[in-house]
């Protein structure tokens, strides 16, 4: 018994976190003078209500399991990656381009090297500051946050003066149907992204579980000094680490564009680059921690939006929630205390 | 003892502290109850001046602002009634080990401690600054003071206290007068069996060069030389020991020949190959094991389970086609924990649940099982039980008798005096003295930067043996 509460403690002390912070939510609705039933029925309801509803809470939840998945990346080998927006919006960017210009080519060969393409391109703007971090010592976070920066506006740099539709708009001309991602539901926004999320999430899983790379990537991340006495080169796995954490950040991107948007268009996204790092805390850097964790941020995003439209209850409580969310996560001894008693 | 300060809380029973229940459940109730721990590594300040560790917390204030005067006062005074001598102006950061530890005391001193809890207190010192401490510990004793000393070495048990309460796996093995007891006696509290102190040292058959240091050097951050034209050669079958006080190039060493640290001048060559810019992981491949002396920040990944830390330097032979051969590996680790004694539950407990000595076990059982060339082992018993400590040992000979070549770097005295066949002493960096057979006052002497003239050594003698 206490061997499977320990196995599933990480988990209870999520969702504990998470009751609480709709507990302390609760009463700021009700502080602010708003009915607490009526929002979080609105909130539940703009969720789950319906199918339409699901499909969008799923469409906010992709972009979340990737950008969450490649900041518990980071953290296995002990680094924290903030740049994953500008290492989405490289991977948007390039998914875009390869696909609006190979898009002579059939689907089956498209859809797999514009993904890939994205990825690679987050890969590298993730290879930077791994590389930096390696040689000079430079602080990734410092880094990574400078490289959003370059990486949002080379994007739409670069767009506007090569890219750029005809119009006023700041976008790229849609990307042939061939390039999209096919609808699981019609006129609904959920794709096939959804799958090539689980797929990820399962082959991360795999490379840390059971990989020799996976095993020295988190050995660095769990005890440097251990690494390198054991003869594994730190520096080295620090740089794979952000290349692979930059490659699934790219691929948020290259969903997004191919799923969703069906082109490049500057500043796309709502801060999923940013919200993932709540993911990944949440979901506890576990590949599955981070995909549940996606599924609940996804929900409170659009979940919310209802909430507003219906029960004028202003969005923010919701990102009130997210941050009581990730506040209580972060405080696990408090958690521990309530449990106790 | 941790408890006792109230640095954890117990699931069950009373602390009385004169007589009378008491609840300690953080330190600073633990001190405003009379209690002062010493820690066996110092919790001081490197920044700043003894006397600003001492009042830290508890500054004397005048106008809102520390008056530093009556701090230096009270720190001289007490310094003084005890006849401990520091510099009150000086950085902890440029005082020796054995003066910071007097900062230490005079830290619970100033908090009006009557208890005084010191945690292995002598693993850092030499054994002239032990002599010291313990006329400190009698002195303290004779104002009226209560000491609590947890120590693992039999012998200070037996110069120092006057009763011993022996600990076994977390539980009391009993209580004696120390008048009552003999170390043999002890020992066997200890383990709960009778245990050899001296192993017997059977000779090997020495052979070929394996490892040889050609004058090795290494510049600190400042250009200074933490270590200085370096030679050490060690053969097949035979056992290499360095003396000295620790920080003095000890731990410089160990990564030089690990390959973790680049060294500035100098060769090393291992198997008639040179090394000296070869990476930790060629080294390892060419047959180096490493028995690391701080295991729990080089040694081990507390967080992994036993597995985990068991293929820790091995892993590529586990690996096939980029994946960990789960089967393979626990084939593997079984026989490890078997043949070295590791007592755990399972193979999937995490190594921080495992006590110390049996973490060492793990960790000179992996290092021992990858038949190596050369063993460099570094404090292989910092730490451990006395049972340990005999298996460690017997195990370090056990590999001299397979013809390994061992550097055995060591700050315990009778470890290297029973175990190795050839002793260098380092001092600052330096090897100042090489010798096969060494008394024990010889080598504290030595360790401690002295040159050893006859006078001084007669005189000396006198001096170890009035104590």
């Amino acid at each position: 018994m206490i061997k499977i509460l320990k196995k599933y403690e990480d988990a209870i002390y999520s969702l504990a976190a998470i009751l609480l912070a709709f507990l302390v939510g609760a009463v700021l609705i009700q502080l602010s003078g708003f009915s607490v039933i009526k929002a979080y029925t609105a909130l539940f309801d703009g969720a789950f209500g319906s199918v339409f509803n699901l499909t969008q809470t799923f469409m906010n939840t992709i972009p979340l399991i990737f950008t969450g998945l490649a900041v518990a990346i980071g953290f296995k080998s002990g680094l924290f990656n903030i740049g994953g927006e500008g290492q989405m919006y490289l991977g948007a960017f390039a998914t875009a381009i390869t696909a609006i210009y190979l898009g002579f080519l059939p689907g089956y060969i498209l859809i797999p090297l514009a993904l890939i393409m994205g990825g690679f391109a987050g890969s590298a703007w993730g290879f930077l500051p791994g590389y930096l971090k390696a040689k000079t010592g430079a602080h990734e976070v410092v880094t990574t946050i400078m490289m959003n920066y370059i990486g949002i506006l080379a994007t739409s740099y670069l767009l506007l003066k090569y890219f750029k539709e005809e119009g006023p708009i700041p976008q790229t001309v849609l990307i042939p149907e061939s390039a999209r991602l096919p609808e699981l539901i019609e006129y609904s926004r959920l794709t096939w992204a959804i799958f090539i999320a689980v797929f990820v999430i399962i082959i991360i899983d795999i490379f840390f579980k059971h990989t020799k790379l996976g095993y020295e990537i988190q050995t660095v991340g769990e005890n440097r000094s251990a690494a390198e006495y054991a003869g594994i080169n730190s520096n080295k796995m620090m740089v794979f680490s952000m290349m692979i954490s930059g490659f699934v950040a790219g691929l948020a991107g290259s969903t997004i564009v191919m799923g969703v948007l069906h082109r490049f268009i500057t500043n796309f996204s709502p801060g999923y680059g940013f919200t993932g790092i709540a993911v990944a805390v949440l979901g506890k850097n576990k590949p599955w921690g981070v995909f549940f964790a996606a599924i609940l941020f996804g929900a409170l995003q659009t979940g919310g939006i209802t909430m507003q439209l219906f029960a004028k209850i202003p969005m923010d409580l919701m990102v009130v929630i997210q941050g009581l969310v990730i506040l209580f996560v972060a405080a696990p001894i408090l958690i521990k205390k309530l449990l106790r008693k | 003892m941790n408890n006792l300060f109230g640095l954890y809380n117990p699931e069950e029973g009373e602390i009385f502290l004169r007589g009378k229940p008491c609840k300690i459940d953080n330190p600073s109730k633990a001190i405003k109850l009379g209690l002062g721990m010493i820690h066996q590594h110092f919790m001081l300040i490197d920044r700043l001046t003894t006397t600003e560790n001492i009042i830290v917390g508890e500054e004397p204030l005048k106008n809102g602002l520390i008056d530093m005067r009556k701090a230096r006062e009270q720190v001289k005074q007490i310094s003084n009634k005890y006849h401990l001598t520091v510099k009150t102006d000086e950085r902890i950061e440029n005082i020796s080990v054995g003066e910071q530890q007097r900062v230490e005391i005079l830290k619970v001193l100033y908090r009006k401690a009557e208890i005084l809890i010191f945690d292995e207190p002598t693993a850092v010192l030499t054994p002239q600054e032990v002599n010291n401490l313990f006329t400190t510990l009698r002195e303290l004793k004779a104002g009226g003071k209560t000491i609590i000393f947890i120590t693992h070495k039999l012998e200070e048990t037996m110069k120092i206290s006057d009763r011993v309460t022996v600990l076994r796996k977390g539980k009391v093995i009993g209580t004696v007068n120390t008048y009552d007891t003999n170390p043999k006696k002890l020992a066997r509290m200890m383990v709960g069996r009778e245990v050899l102190l001296n192993v017997n040292k059977e000779k090997g058959n020495v052979g070929d060069n394996v490892l040889e240091v050609k004058n090795l050097s290494l510049a600190g951050k400042h250009k200074n030389l933490l270590l200085k034209n370096i030679d050490i050669t060690i053969r097949k079958g035979e056992i290499v020991g360095i003396a000295g006080v620790s920080g003095n190039g000890q731990l410089e060493l160990e990564e030089c020949i690990a390959g973790l640290r680049k060294v500035t001048s100098g060769k090393i060559i291992l198997d008639d190959v040179d090394i000296t810019h070869a990476s930790t992981g060629i080294r390892r491949k060419r047959g180096l094991s490493h028995i690391p002396s701080d295991r729990l920040k080089r040694g081990l990944v507390p967080s992994y389970d036993l597995a985990k830390n068991i293929i820790l330097g091995s892993q590529n032979s586990f690996t096939k086609n980029g994946f960990l051969q789960k089967n393979d590996i626990n084939e593997y680790c079984k026989k490890v924990v078997e043949k070295f004694d590791v007592r755990c539950q399972s193979l999937n407990d995490t190594v921080d649940n495992l006590s110390g000595g049996n973490q060492q076990k793990l960790v000179i059982g992996r290092e021992l099982s990858t038949d190596p060339k050369f063993i460099l082992a570094a404090q292989p018993t910092r730490g451990v039980d006395v049972g340990a400590i005999e298996f460690i040992h017997k195990n370090i000979l056990e590999m001299r008798k397979q013809n390994k070549a061992i550097l055995l770097i060591s700050a315990e005295l009778e470890e290297l005096l029973s175990l190795a066949d050839k002793i260098l002493v380092i001092y600052e960096g330096e090897i100042v003295s090489k010798k096969n057979n060494y008394t024990k006052e010889e080598l504290g002497l030595l360790m401690a930067g002295k040159k050893v003239s006859a006078e001084e050594k007669l005189e000396t003698g006198n001096s170890i043996q009035n104590d």
